[in-house]
């Protein structure tokens, strides 16, 4: 990652991120954007309307003509059939989009405010505050997301819990999975940036230091950041999902959660009970699918050596950087490049 | 990073590992010392996260209550809590289980009154032999496809590949898991559902290997009785394969993209410029450079694969480390879930360093 001939400034103003990505993607790439985006609409438009779309609730067990019964296969009744427990699978899988949105949301709020505030003021101070947060994050970083989700709901929640506790719980457990990630890059970034000749010139002006961090470093620092922000929700996802898969979900009663219906729904597999497993289960991979196929073109449509050309396939024409200070940190491998990026 | 921003700050060395300046040739030395300071390396990582687990463990109050509470009188518990030292001060106690810890004693659980280690030799192999399952059914799918992918880049087959990789990520491995128990056991019937081995293999395992090694296929392979090692065999398909398609998704795409990155070196291009063939520029040109990055993330790996096999080895009932951990947190023994969890850390820091030191003496650029 060489910096050295990248001017910094001149940076024309752009669109919605996503939007703009949008009118560059050709072919292949805009199809899986296009997709991914699709994907998220549909699972966000499900979250919204929630309460329309279930035909009962997500703890619902009886209607009007008597209790649902258990393990019922899929009728016009009840369209994806009965879990074990009773409930609707329909509706739990449609409610439990609401407990993901919100997971998500915390989770990722939380992380880049953190991440980020940190990640500015390691990489701007730098020194020992500097060295000691490297450390901890590339400990934190180095260890199983999944243990370190236990150990936090464990904290957190003690293991059982209703739906916000439960929500906050999952959510701040990927928190700190999360942070280092956000810190390790804005690190990078502003540790780069605070480099450049226009800090320095603000500096000579007499810029305080928290108005050259989020005037000047915070937003050239912060290209990154959509990518990342993408790739975490849908880890956020899978990490709410194994942690309910583990019973440390959302009680039944108090929350639809997809992964907690799995492990209900584990002992079914073996007797042939398809519809209480696959449904959620699909729900998961639906919505992982949708926030990785967006963050994934992101993630392509930066690199340049990865974005098809809109002109005839040039092959490799040199390095045409269209995104300033070279190549995105998260260079070859793709997802797994980021985590590599040290 | 190459810009220095000494005299900015005034501030000597504010960026510790991005000191390229003081790079000099001497004369072997660098490898030797890169070992040794990624050695050290290991020992702050485990402290802090021993130290972070410890502690936010206790936010929650001793393990006692947690796992008794409730069960037993107020009296009983408090007996029970005083018995155990949980009523000292947490800086005590914290000391006390550094003290521990050095004299490698992760603890004892609870509920089955068993020292962690022992648990540790007990299902560790499990997982082990999981875990190596795994990562064979990763490297055989993933690479192939990954080179095959770059071959066929921006083309249909590249795209359903893509969409493949990008399945396996987003598939949790206890739905893959379930999906291939619906398919192939409920379904086809061709492959048990659960478990190691069928209770009668077990069986002949423990009665007739002198000195079990914990790995299934070895001792299957030692009774000398094909229907075992095939019994065995059937057994392990089904999680190693859930877990492999999860890292598969990964080596697919790191390969690909890192085939497509060598594949615009001028190197390459030299080459094809002397008339190699485009396959042989393929296969011997790009792809062997791109292998490189591969053997980094098999360490990378070694944490996913960790805390997949605690949700693979729960959804088959595989009876290894993340089955026990799981059966602890279902019984609310922290005491053991800690242990696990501290013991899991130390294995994952220690693996993270022989992979970056095999990195580096394959690739000298990543000495620094």
């Amino acid at each position: 990652m060489s910096t050295a001939t990248t001017p910094p400034t001149a940076r024309p103003r752009r669109g919605l991120p996503v939007v703009r990505q949008l009118k560059q993607a050709v072919g292949l790439q805009r199809g899986m954007l296009v997709a991914g985006l699709v994907l998220t609409g549909v699972f966000l438009l499900t979250a919204a309307l929630a309460d329309l779309l279930a035909p009962y609730g997500y703890n619902q067990l009886r209607d009007a003509d008597g209790p649902f019964g258990a393990q019922q296969s899929p009728s016009g009744e009840h369209w994806l059939g009965t879990t074990v427990g009773g409930y609707d699978v329909l509706s739990r899988v449609i409610y439990g989009t609401r407990t993901a949105l919100a997971v998500i949301v915390v989770a990722i709020v939380l992380s880049i405010f953190i991440g980020v505030l940190l990640g500015l003021l390691s990489g701007y101070f730098g020194g020992w505050l500097d060295r000691v947060l490297v450390v901890i994050a590339d400990a934190v970083y180095a260890f199983p997301t999944l243990l370190l989700a236990i150990v936090m709901a464990i904290v957190i929640s003690g293991g059982q819990s209703g739906l916000w506790s439960g929500i906050f719980a999952a959510a701040i457990s990927i928190t700190v999975i999360y942070i280092p990630q956000y810190f390790r890059v804005i690190r990078a970034e502003t540790v780069r940036i605070k480099a450049e000749a226009y800090v320095e010139s603000a500096k000579v002006i007499g810029a305080s230091h928290w108005r050259i961090m989020t005037r000047h470093v915070l937003r050239n620092a912060t290209r990154t950041l959509p990518l990342i922000l993408t790739l975490n929700a849908s880890e956020a996802i899978l990490t709410l999902a194994g942690l309910g898969f583990l019973g440390f979900g959302i009680e039944p009663t108090s929350g639809a959660e997809w992964g907690f219906d799995l492990n209900r729904a584990l002992s079914d597999v073996t007797s042939g009970i398809w519809w209480t497993s696959i449904f959620p289960g699909v729900a998961i991979v639906w919505v992982v699918l949708g926030l990785t196929l967006v963050g994934e073109s992101l993630n392509d449509l930066a690199d340049p050596r990865l974005r098809s050309r809109r002109a005839a396939d040039a092959g490799e024409t040199g390095e045409v950087t269209v995104v300033p200070g070279g190549p995105l940190g998260a260079g070859p491998g793709g997802l797994a490049g980021i985590e590599e990026t040290r | 990073m190459t810009t220095t921003s000494t005299e900015l700050t005034g501030e000597p060395a504010a960026v510790p590992e991005a000191a390229p300046p003081t790079r000099r040739r001497r004369g072997g030395g660098g490898l030797g010392s890169y070992i040794a300071v990624r050695f050290l390396l290991i020992f702050p990582t485990i402290f802090i996260l021993v130290t972070s687990v410890f502690f936010l463990m206790r936010t929650t109050g001793d393990p006692i209550t947690a796992a008794l509470g409730g069960r037993l009188g107020p009296e009983e518990l408090a007996e029970r809590v005083a018995a155990a030292g949980y009523d000292r001060p947490l800086l005590t106690q914290y000391v006390e289980y550094l003290g521990q810890l050095i004299r490698l004693d992760f603890g004892t659980t609870l509920s089955t009154n068993q020292p962690v280690t022992e648990v540790l030799a007990d299902f560790g192999t499990a997982t082990l032999e999981l875990a190596v399952y795994a990562l064979v059914v990763a490297l055989l799918i993933g690479i192939p496809l990954g080179r095959f992918a770059a071959y066929a880049r921006d083309r249909w087959p590249d795209a359903v590949l893509r969409v493949f990789a990008i399945l396996c990520y987003a598939t949790p491995v206890f739905f893959a898991g379930m999906i291939l128990k619906l398919i192939f056991t409920s379904g086809l019937g061709w492959l048990p559902a659960n478990g190691r081995a069928s209770t009668r293999s077990e069986i002949l395992i423990q009665t007739s290997v002198d000195n079990p090694t914990g790995i299934y296929l070895i001792d299957a392979i030692k009774t000398g009785n094909g229907e075992v090692v095939r019994d065995v065999l059937e057994h392990a398909v089904l999680p190693a394969v859930a877990l492999g398609l999860l890292t598969a998704g990964v080596f697919l795409r790191l390969v690909r993209t890192n085939v497509i990155g060598t594949l615009g070196m001028g190197y390459v291009e030299a080459a094809r410029s002397r008339g190699v063939s485009e396959r042989r520029l393929l296969r011997k040109h790009a792809y062997r450079p791109a292998l490189i990055p591969i053997i980094t993330v098999i360490g990378l790996q070694v944490a996913l694969l960790l805390g997949g096999a605690v949700l693979t080895e729960t959804t088959f009932e595989w009876r290894g480390l993340g089955f026990q951990l799981s059966e602890y947190l279902q019984a609310r023994d922290f005491v053991a879930v800690q242990g696990l969890v501290v013991l899991l850390a130390v294995v994952v820091a220690v693996t993270n360093f022989v992979v970056d030191v095999i990195a580096a003496l394959i690739d000298p650029r990543v000495r620094y």
